[in-house]
């Protein structure tokens, strides 16, 4: 099987292909989970203290907001560039997959925030006023209702905020990591190798529909909303 | 059972101070279902939620049960809220959550267990007549439904007051009329006390037995709602409560009576009596006439004879029959 590829690919082209998926994957589905670690919570303290909102608190707000902001408006190159000292601290090394992946995450946990924070807001407000009519606290109204009522458009989000950080992955190239994306840049850019360059492309473009398809699929089957199923 | 004392709640809206609320006093008692009426922008909705502190009052009291809510801790204030439902115009029912499960929710923030807090849900959802949908989500239930689920919710923690926000302007008559019953039903079945927020008179004609009339967050007129049916004094509430004739009055030069009814008086053929024993012709210019609680109510415009004599005859009459009246 991997020989009868080779032969159209190129001699050990097959598992080079293979491991660089393997890579794309890991570092795409590390990095979101980790930028949601440290995303979730921020996006939720974005909603809750914005003023009108549950524990309104002006300060909290502004002071998180404009970290994310700064954050954010940083073009990923750049921040790159900057977090290197920092990732030879944390990481140990300022080379490698995992040096990526802490890049990843300082670039991605930002914007995953604002996702958040803009999913939440879409759940109604009368929703959470009955809530509180009924006596509960700001937890049980952020945990119990605000949560799961905003959980199809959270997940519509997650799609958009994994494929967001699979199309960084190629950025890798600079710090010497792997995967899909790094091998169409070191093909394409550095060995004229143009169906190399194409074959990884594609890859990666079936990664990102199969990915979005999926948690597409998954928000919609979860929507109590939609009436006839 | 609740008593608010000279309650406001102005909001600062760019250095324009908004008194949606202005110095309202009521004593609601236990087991009234008691109107609180309105065109919107009168700040009906602010009171109702300054009432279980939804909105925080600035300036005077709400004493519920005995307790005055304003120097209570946050953590006594959501306690007391348990006791005092609400229910809304726009149902706010938990839209992923199927009805049982929205039932489910007030107990389950109070902490009661699973198994034991289903099975009340699910014997609430019966009382409301939704037994055969409680797996449904509220997607799939229609308006009178969803009220329903929402009512069912409001009683899962055994409130003694149930707050109604516009809770029946959403519905169609029909839907409006079969929510209503069941409010009713819930009052007097289970004694919960109810306050109806509303703009429509037929609300507080069908179930209420108290009524205040709320214009820019001033109560210009309470009471009982015959009584005030018999005789509105105030613009607004003449307005919300008399048919409008004025166009009549205008195109004819001729004198009008107007005839309030109660109950005892609806039940004789007044009118055809009044025409054979005082030999008068008279025209009915206009006539409302309302079921409440049971009882006839209303108000009919007569159009009199020019002859004073005749005049005097149908006045005498009326007195004799203890029926109140007025020339308008």
């Amino acid at each position: 099987m991997i020989e009868a590829l080779d032969n159209i690919l190129g001699t050990g082209m097959t598992v080079m292909y293979l491991n660089s998926i393997a890579t794309t994957v890991k570092i795409t589905l590390t990095s979101t989970f980790l930028a949601y670690l440290i995303g979730f919570p921020l996006g939720i303290i974005l909603y809750g203290t914005a003023s009108e909102s549950i524990f309104p608190n002006k300060y909290v707000n502004a002071v998180t907001g404009f970290i994310v902001n700064i954050l954010r408006s940083i073009p990923f190159v750049i921040l790159l560039v900057m977090t290197q000292p920092l990732a030879s601290v944390i990481i140990g090394t300022r080379l490698g997959d995992n040096a990526f992946i802490f890049h990843l995450v300082i670039a991605a946990a930002p914007f995953v925030a604002r996702m958040i924070e803009s999913s939440l807001k879409e759940v109604d407000a009368g929703v959470i006023e009955a809530a509180q009519s009924m006596g509960s606290n700001n937890f049980q109204i952020i945990t119990k209702v605000v949560i799961p009522e905003a959980k199809p458009s959270l997940i519509i989000g997650s799609a958009i905020a994994i494929t967001t950080i699979l199309g960084y992955t190629p950025m890798t190239y600079l710090i010497a990591g792997g995967g899909l994306g790094e091998m169409a840049v070191r093909y394409g850019l550095y060995k004229f190798d143009e169906q190399t360059m194409y074959i990884s492309s594609i890859l990666l473009i079936i990664l990102v529909q199969i990915l979005q398809e999926t948690l597409n699929h998954i928000a919609k089957s979860s929507d109590k909303r939609i009436r006839n199923k | 059972m609740i008593e608010l004392e000279h309650l406001s709640k102005v909001f600062d809206a760019s250095s324009k101070n908004i008194k949606a609320v202005n110095d309202v006093s009521l004593k609601i008692e236990k087991g009234d279902v008691y109107g609180i009426i309105g065109l919107s922008g009168a700040g009906k909705s602010t009171l109702v939620r300054c009432i279980n502190f939804l909105e925080k009052p600035t300036g005077g009291k709400v004493v519920f049960d005995g307790i005055d809510l304003g120097t209570l801790p946050h953590k006594e204030l959501l306690k007391q809220r348990q006791k005092m439902s609400m229910i809304f115009q726009n149902f706010n029912l938990l839209s992923q959550r199927t009805a049982l499960k929205n039932v489910c929710y007030p107990l389950e923030i109070i902490g009661t267990p699973k198994k034991e807090a289903q099975e009340k849900a699910k014997k609430l959802l019966d009382t409301v007549g939704l037994s055969d949908r409680i797996y449904s989500y509220p997607a799939q239930l229609s308006g009178g439904q969803k009220q329903r689920v929402a009512i069912a919710r409001a009683l899962a923690t055994d409130p003694q007051v149930l707050l109604c926000d516009e809770a029946t302007s959403a519905l169609d008559p029909n839907t409006t009329r079969a929510i209503l019953s069941l409010l009713k039903k819930i009052n007097t079945e289970m004694g919960v006390t109810i306050i109806v927020i509303t703009h429509e008179m037929k609300v507080v004609e069908q179930i209420c037995n108290k009524v205040a009339v709320i214009e820019n967050g001033k109560i210009v007129e309470q009471g009982y709602v015959k009584e005030i049916f018999m005789s509105p004094s105030s613009d607004i509430a003449k307005e919300l409560i008399l048919p409008k004739y004025e166009n009549a009055n205008k195109t004819l030069s001729q004198r009008i009576l107007r005839i309030a009814f109660d109950g005892r008086s609806s039940v004789e053929p007044l009118i055809a009596n009044l025409i054979l024993e005082c030999r008068v012709v008279v025209n009915i210019m206009g006539a409302d006439m309302k079921d409440i609680n049971g009882v006839a109510y209303g108000q009919m415009l007569l159009q009199l004879p020019e002859d004073d004599t005749a005049v005097n005859r149908i006045k005498a009459y009326l007195d004799k029959k203890d029926v109140k009246y007025e020339e308008v």
